[in-house]
C-alpha cells in the first residue's frame, strides 16, 4: 500500500522528465535529418541509445554494491541539485524574467548551423551530422538514465521509472514521425516546473533518509514534500510576476 | 582530450546552472548529515527543517536573481 506513495509520483516523474529531455533531443535529431540526411541521423541517435544501454548495464549493478543510506544520501543530494535546477530555471521563465525556450528558433539554429557545416565523410557517414545526432541523443539521454535511476533504484521502483521512461520515448517517436517538426505547442516551461516540484521533493526525501531522520508520516511524507514545494514555487512565480509588473509599470 | 573536458562541462551542467544555489544546497545537506544527528530535537521536526532550509534557499535565490536581472 505505501509503495504507491512512491510509485505514482516516480513512474510521473520519470515519464515527465523523460518526454521534456527526449522532446529536445528530437528536434535536433529532426534538424541533422533534414539538412543532412536521415540514415546519419538515425545512425547517431542509435549508436547513443547502445552506449547508454552499455552504461547503464555497467553501472546499474555497481550502484547495488555500495551500502543503501550512503546511495540514499549521494542520489538524494544530486536529485536536489538537478531538481532545483529545473524549478529555479521554471519559475524565472513563468515570472517573465528569463525567456521561455523556444524549440522552434532552436531547431531553426540547429538546422542552419548544419547547412553551413562542411561535409566529412568516413566510411560512408556524414561524420559532422553523425556527431551533432549522437550528442544530443547522449546529453539528454543521460539525463533521462540519471533520473530514472535516481527515483527509481533508491527506492527499489527501478522498473515502474523505466516504463515511464519508455512510454515518453514511444510518445515522442510517434509524434515526431506523425508530425517531422519539432514539438514547439508542447508546454515545455509548465512540465519542467512540474518536474522540478517532483524531483526536488525525492531529493530532499532522501536526503532526509539518508542523513537518518524521521519524516513525521514515513513514506507519504513524500506526498506533502511535492505539495509544499509547489506551494512555494507558485507562491514565487507570483511574487516574481508581481516585481516585473512594478517595474514596467514605472 | 578536448571532447573528454566537454563532456565533463556538461555533466557538471546538469546539476549546477547558478553556483550560488549549488554551493547553498550542498552547504546545507552537510548540515543536516552533520550537525542534525547531534542536536537535542526530535527527528521528525529535523527533516521539516531541512524541507524548510531548502525551501528558503531556493526563495533567497529567486529573489537575488530577480533583483540583479532587473538592474
Amino acid at each position: 500500500m505505501i509503495e504507491w506513495a512512491h510509485a505514482g509520483p516516480s513512474v510521473v516523474a520519470a515519464f515527465l522528465a523523460s518526454f521534456v529531455e527526449f522532446v529536445e533531443a528530437l528536434t535536433v535529431v529532426l534538424a541533422v535529418g533534414v539538412t543532412r540526411g536521415w540514415r546519419p541521423a538515425l545512425g547517431g541517435a542509435g549508436l547513443a541509445l547502445l552506449t547508454l544501454v552499455i552504461l547503464i548495464a555497467a553501472l546499474g549493478p555497481a550502484l547495488a554494491r555500495i551500502p543503501l543510506d550512503t546511495v540514499r544520501l549521494v542520489v538524494g543530494t544530486l536529485l536536489l541539485l538537478f531538481g532545483l535546477r529545473w524549478l529555479r530555471k521554471a519559475i524565472l521563465r513563468a515570472a517573465g524574467i528569463i525567456p521561455l525556450h523556444d524549440e522552434t528558433a532552436a531547431y531553426s539554429a540547429e538546422a542552419d548551423l548544419l547547412s553551413h557545416s562542411p561535409r566529412r565523410v568516413l566510411a560512408g557517414w556524414d561524420t559532422v551530422a553523425v556527431g551533432a545526432s549522437f550528442k544530443i541523443v547522449m546529453l539528454e539521454g543521460i539525463e533521462v538514465v540519471f533520473i530514472v535511476i535516481a527515483i527509481g533504484a533508491v527506492s527499489g521502483l527501478l522498473i515502474p521509472a523505466s516504463l515511464g521512461a519508455m512510454a515518453a520515448l514511444l510518445v515522442v517517436i510517434a509524434l515526431g514521425i506523425a508530425l517531422h517538426r519539432p514539438l514547439a505547442r508542447i508546454p515545455e516551461n509548465t512540465l519542467k516546473f512540474l518536474v522540478g516540484v517532483l524531483l526536488s521533493a525525492f531529493g530532499a526525501f532522501w536526503v532526509g533518509e539518508g542523513a537518518g531522520l524521521a519524516w513525521p508520516a514515513a513514506d507519504w511524507s513524500i506526498l506533502g514534500l511535492i505539495a509544499a514545494f509547489l506551494v512555494v514555487a507558485l507562491s514565487m512565480v507570483s511574487i516574481c510576476r508581481r516585481g516585473v509588473a512594478v517595474e514596467r509599470a514605472t | 582530450m578536448k571532447w573528454l573536458a566537454d563532456a565533463g562541462r556538461e555533466l557538471v551542467g546538469l546539476f549546477v546552472d547558478d553556483g550560488s544555489l549549488a554551493l547553498a544546497v550542498l552547504a546545507w545537506v552537510a548540515i543536516a548529515v552533520l550537525a542534525f544527528p547531534v542536536l537535542p530535537v526530535d527527528r521528525g521536526w529535523l527533516a521539516v527543517v531541512l524541507f524548510a532550509g531548502l525551501a528558503l534557499i531556493l526563495v533567497e535565490n529567486l529573489l537575488r536573481t530577480a533583483r540583479r536581472r532587473r538592474r
